[in-house]
């Protein structure tokens, strides 16, 4: 209030302090005039007496006013006043500033929300990921995320465990649900009792699984998540206590997830309880993944020693059945490393982010350094002002101060237009980010981002007003003035600043370059990858399971999906087709078998594990798969039960030294199960991704005797892949096609992960292509910015050295030898920038290692190509400004002042 | 007091009080000050323009004293400065911690060697 009336009663106060000091004047003069004086004289000799008036009244009034805030307004208004007069410098300066931030900005967001943020479940710092490492089993399968648990593992560690609060398993698989409108294949969670209770997510209507339901003998219950509730029961809460057909069996609505609620990284449709049955476990299989809550004050590594500690126990309490060894898995040397749960839902991509981030950060630095440099022109054009203001009296830090707010202003500026750019950047970056990419659908521009945004924009203000402070603020009055202007050319020392920006830009440049080059080949790298099958965007791929409910005999199972394939073969425009247990790189193996070669003995007594894999003949034609030797299953082969398998091409050459050398031979799980004969042999396929080694694979028919049982057990694989070879493949009318021959073998069928095998391909090298797109853009906005930098040097240099070409040429210099000078002053520039970057990105990429794939991060050709690049650029925004030098008439030159 | 010392005639905080001391007597205007203080001092003490003016609006804006329109010797509208209460007791402050001061000025003067 009091701050209020000050301010308004300033008028006032201004005014007397004008009277009196008026009065002062007046009164003094004609005092001197009684003494004599003419009033002119006295007038001037009571002026010269008093002092500078304007000053003398200025610090008086200053006594009433926030004196630093309101010049700090002052300062805005003429930076703003400034700004409108120069629309061009203001326009590319707020655009680069606004790219830069923005891009920043859209980064960081997605940095925060997916590296940053906590897991949306309460105290989530309790909760741990519970993988375990068997070195021991290496080579089984895609490893990376370690070995899971299984059943067995599950129940000896929640009922033993001293470190948990609570601890479960769970596996996310797809059910059938009917009954409702047309059979619908929908994402299921299920879940072992304890998972709930770990994740501490209450649910919105009804309530958890209870003990009771994880009994196998029990009522069967299913709970649902939110937009399945929204989406089939318009979210009415008297869905609670209906039943639903799930694969055929019907289950009592028991509760519905809140809004958002994931299993750990999964959306679902619906939970539903794992129910193990404890009385048949056996050790394997290894299938589902553990979740546990840490007790208060326990960590991960005490975590780890108490469950190490249950692995024997584990061991001594179940098997793999009579006659089986139950520590046959001390070969694999299980121990327990258990890790956040956070980390294990962030996963890996955590490096591929923070290149992105620096990526993008580096970018920044290169925009500031432009913006530096168009700076320091405009601080140059204005040294006398400066240097005029300084001999009045400003002090170093007032000018400073004018010049920080002119660059602060211009960061701000761009930084809210940058808001709007990193809007639409993390749509974009949404859209085209790739789907591994966890918790995407969590990325907003939210306050830590726009906070972000904000402090990028001040701290880039004042980095790159810095420059020209540090240069100007405390040029020497008297040297400014007197110097200025009568000089041939620009003193070796002004130039001096921009140059170490020009090298610092083109060092920076080179590594962007550098690192957009390496992911360039990179991919080229892994497109040139054999994957193990052939035009991918013609084959169409479609999951359909067959649960044991809806029809129990497998050789039915067998008899309907042939039926399958044959109706689908008969769609028009289909050249084949035929189905296999899983396809490549869609990360849903079968398993691994131990397979034993025959005449072949193993150290330890125990052949290795391999991959294995169901086809359906046909399959390896359809999907371009070739044939390296023998033959393709039959119908007649899979009916007959005969005792026959297919082999990858490496498998027949680490068992037999060759493919053809493998047909005719036998192989076995189980040294008292029969003999089976390899019948052909495949190219290798690329199983995990063409950056993994391809696995050596066994291949089963599609119906087989389970190894596994006492009896001859006939098995058939009811969750399996179809791949169809079309031009059709992916078009709408062909899919509803699709669906009416499914339908019409059996209407009970849904179709699920309808997929061209071109969408998977491109799924598997999404992380390499959306780094390769990100570090693309980086690295030629790296170059076009360092190509106009070095252009606007160069053109500078040329412009303040116009009476010195002139006088050269007057002297009778060559223009070819100008033009050289020129170019030759920004090669020098761009020469100890290449060698400067070189040496960052030859450290930096060994950062980027993993990311890389065949070739090396210090891989010739590109660099060798990167500097070349960067000196032809350099030579190219030189030579233009240099040849308006040497254009330069000698005489307009010495006379222009 | 004089956040900065911008006399050069008195030490921070002596114009100030020759400033009070003198408006105590009466009511004066600006010049009417200057005129006053080197009168009294018998020309020994010079008071800048330059620091009276924001000396004046430094103590009107603290309440040590008001401004009023007056009319100044000649009969021209100007601005009497009166002291207010709260300056009459700040002054008093002031004189006791400045003789204080010179007491203590005088005795360590007073131990110089002979």
């Amino acid at each position: 209030m009091q701050g209020l009336s000050k301010l308004f009663n300033r008028g006032r106060r201004y005014n007397d302090i004008s009277v009196s000091i008026q009065e002062h004047i007046e009164e003094r003069t004609e005092e001197l005039m009684e003494e004599g004086r003419s009033r002119e004289q006295a007038a001037q000799a009571a002026r010269r007496e008093f002092g500078n008036v304007t000053l003398i009244e200025e610090r008086s009034r200053e006594v009433w006013q926030w004196s630093v805030l309101e010049s700090i307004v002052a300062d805005l208004k003429l930076t703003l006043r400034r700004l409108r007069k120069s629309p061009g410098f203001a326009a590319i300066v707020l655009l680069t500033m606004a790219l830069g931030i923005g891009a920043n900005t859209t980064v960081f967001s997605v940095i925060n929300s997916v590296l940053l943020k906590p897991l949306p479940y309460p105290n989530q710092g309790q909760l741990a990921a519970l993988t375990l490492r068997a070195p021991g089993a290496e080579g089984l399968a895609d490893f990376s995320s370690g070995l899971q648990l299984s059943p067995s593992m599950y129940l000896t560690f929640s009922e033993r465990n001293r470190t948990f609060q609570s601890l479960g398993v769970w596996t996310p698989g797809t059910a059938s649900v009917t009954g409702l409108a047309q059979p619908e294949e929908v994402q299921t969670a299920l879940i072992s009792d304890g998972v709930l209770e770990t994740l501490g997510v209450l649910p919105v209507a009804g309530r958890w699984f209870s003990p009771g339901d994880q009994d196998p003998r029990g009522a069967k219950t299913v709970m649902l998540s939110y937009g399945y509730w929204q989406r089939r029961f318009g979210g009415d809460p008297s869905a609670i206590g209906r039943s639903i057909q799930i694969d055929a069996q019907t289950r009592e609505i028991v509760g519905v997830m809140p809004r958002g609620f994931k299993m750990v990284d999964k959306e679902f449709d619906l939970l539903a309880p794992l129910a193990f049955d404890r009385t048949n476990q056996k050790l394997a299989p290894f299938g589902y993944e553990g979740i546990g809550r840490l007790k208060p004050g326990v960590n991960l590594a005490q975590a780890d020693a108490d469950v190490a500690r249950l692995i024997p126990v584990w061991m001594d309490s179940w098997s793999n059945g009579p006659g089986t060894n139950p520590h046959f898995y001390e070969r694999w040397r299980i121990t327990p490393s258990f890790r956040s749960l956070k980390q294990r839902v962030v996963g890996n991509v955590g490096g591929v982010l923070w290149v992105v981030m620096a990526t993008v950060g580096l970018v920044m630095l290169i925009a500031c350094t432009n913006v530096a440099n168009l700076l320091l022109v405009r601080a140059e054009s204005r040294q006398q002002e400066l240097a005029i203001r300084a001999a009045l009296g400003a002090g170093r830090g007032r000018i400073a101060r004018e010049l920080l707010t002119e660059s602060v202003t211009l960061g701000l500026m761009g930084g809210v237009i940058a808001a709007g750019v990193a809007y639409a950047g993390l749509r974009l970056l949404t859209a085209i980010g790739p789907a591994e990419l966890p918790r995407l659908n969590e990325v907003s521009l939210d306050l830590p981002a726009l906070g972000f945004a904000l402090l990028l924009s001040v701290l880039s203000g004042l980095l790159f007003g810095s420059i020209p402070v540090l240069r100007y603020a405390r040029a020497a009055a008297a040297t400014a003035i007197g110097n200025a202007n009568r000089t041939a050319s620009t003193g070796r020392q002004r130039q001096r600043s921009r140059n170490v920006l020009v090298v610092a830009q083109v060092a920076m440049a080179l590594v962007l370059l550098v690192s957009a080059l390496l992911m360039i080949r990179t991919f080229a790298a892994l497109r040139n990858v054999e994957p193990g099958f052939s035009d991918a965007v013609h084959l169409q791929t479609m999951h359909i399971w067959i649960p044991d409910l809806l029809i129990a005999d497998p050789q039915t199972v067998t008899r309907v999906q042939n039926s399958i394939v044959d109706k689908l073969a008969a769609i028009p425009g289909v050249s084949s087709a035929g189905f296999a247990g899983a396809v490549p790189m869609e990360n849903n193996d079968p398993n691994w078998d131990q397979i034993g070669v025959e005449g072949k003995n193993y150290e330890g007594g125990d052949p290795p594990l391999r991959l294995y894999n169901y086809v359906s003949p046909g399959y390896f034609k359809t999907a371009g798969t070739k044939l390296i030797a023998g033959r393709d299953f039959t119908w007649a082969d899979i009916y007959g039960l005969r005792p026959m398998v297919m082999v990858s091409e490496n498998f027949a050459r680490e068992s037999w030294g060759s493919s053809p050398a493998a047909v005719g031979k036998r192989v076995r799980q189980f040294t008292n199960s029969p003999w089976q004969e390899v019948i052909g042999v495949v190219q290798d396929v690329r199983q995990h991704g063409v950056d993994q080694d391809a696995p050596p694979t066994i291949y089963w028919p599609a119906m087989l005797n389970d190894p596994y049982t006492r009896q001859p057990t006939i098995d058939a694989p009811r969750a399996v892949t179809y791949v169809i070879r079309s031009s059709r493949a992916g078009n709408e009318g062909f899919l509803s096609e699709m669906q009416q021959a499914v339908w019409s073998v059996n209407s009970n069928l849904p179709l699920a992960s309808v997929e061209t095998m071109q969408d998977i391909y491109g799924q598997s090298l999404a992380r390499t292509s959306f780094t390769l797109v990100m570090l693309a853009i980086a690295g030629s906005m790296a170059l076009a910015l360092g190509i106009i930098g070095i252009y606007g040097v160069i053109s500078y240099a040329v412009s303040q050295r116009t009476r010195e070409i002139g006088i050269r040429l007057a002297l009778g210099a060559q223009k070819r030898g100008l033009k050289w000078m020129f170019v030759r002053s920004a090669l020098l520039l761009t020469g100890a920038g290449v060698a400067i970057g070189l040496g960052a990105a030859a450290a930096l990429m060994q950062l980027m290692k993993s990311l890389l794939f065949g070739i090396s991060p210090l891989d010739p050709l590109t660099y060798i190509a990167v500097p070349l690049i960067l000196a032809i650029s350099a030579a190219l925004a030189s030579y233009l400004p240099a040849r308006r030098a040497a254009a330069v008439d000698p005489v307009e030159a010495l006379r222009a002042e | 007091m004089a956040k900065n010392p911008e006399h050069r005639d008195l030490f921070p905080g002596a114009l100030e009080i020759m400033i009070l001391q003198s408006l105590r007597l009466r009511p004066m205007h600006g010049y009417a000050l200057v005129k006053h203080i080197k009168q009294v001092s018998d020309n020994l003490l010079q008071v800048e323009e330059g620091s009276l003016y924001p000396a004046l609006q430094r103590m009107l804006r603290e309440g040590l004293l008001e401004a009023e329109t007056g009319l100044s010797a000649k009969g021209r509208p100007t601005r009497i400065y009166r002291l207010t209460d709260a300056g009459v007791r700040h002054l008093e402050q002031e004189v006791v911690s400045l003789e204080k001061m010179f007491a203590g000025i005088t005795r360590v003067l007073a131990v110089a060697p002979a």
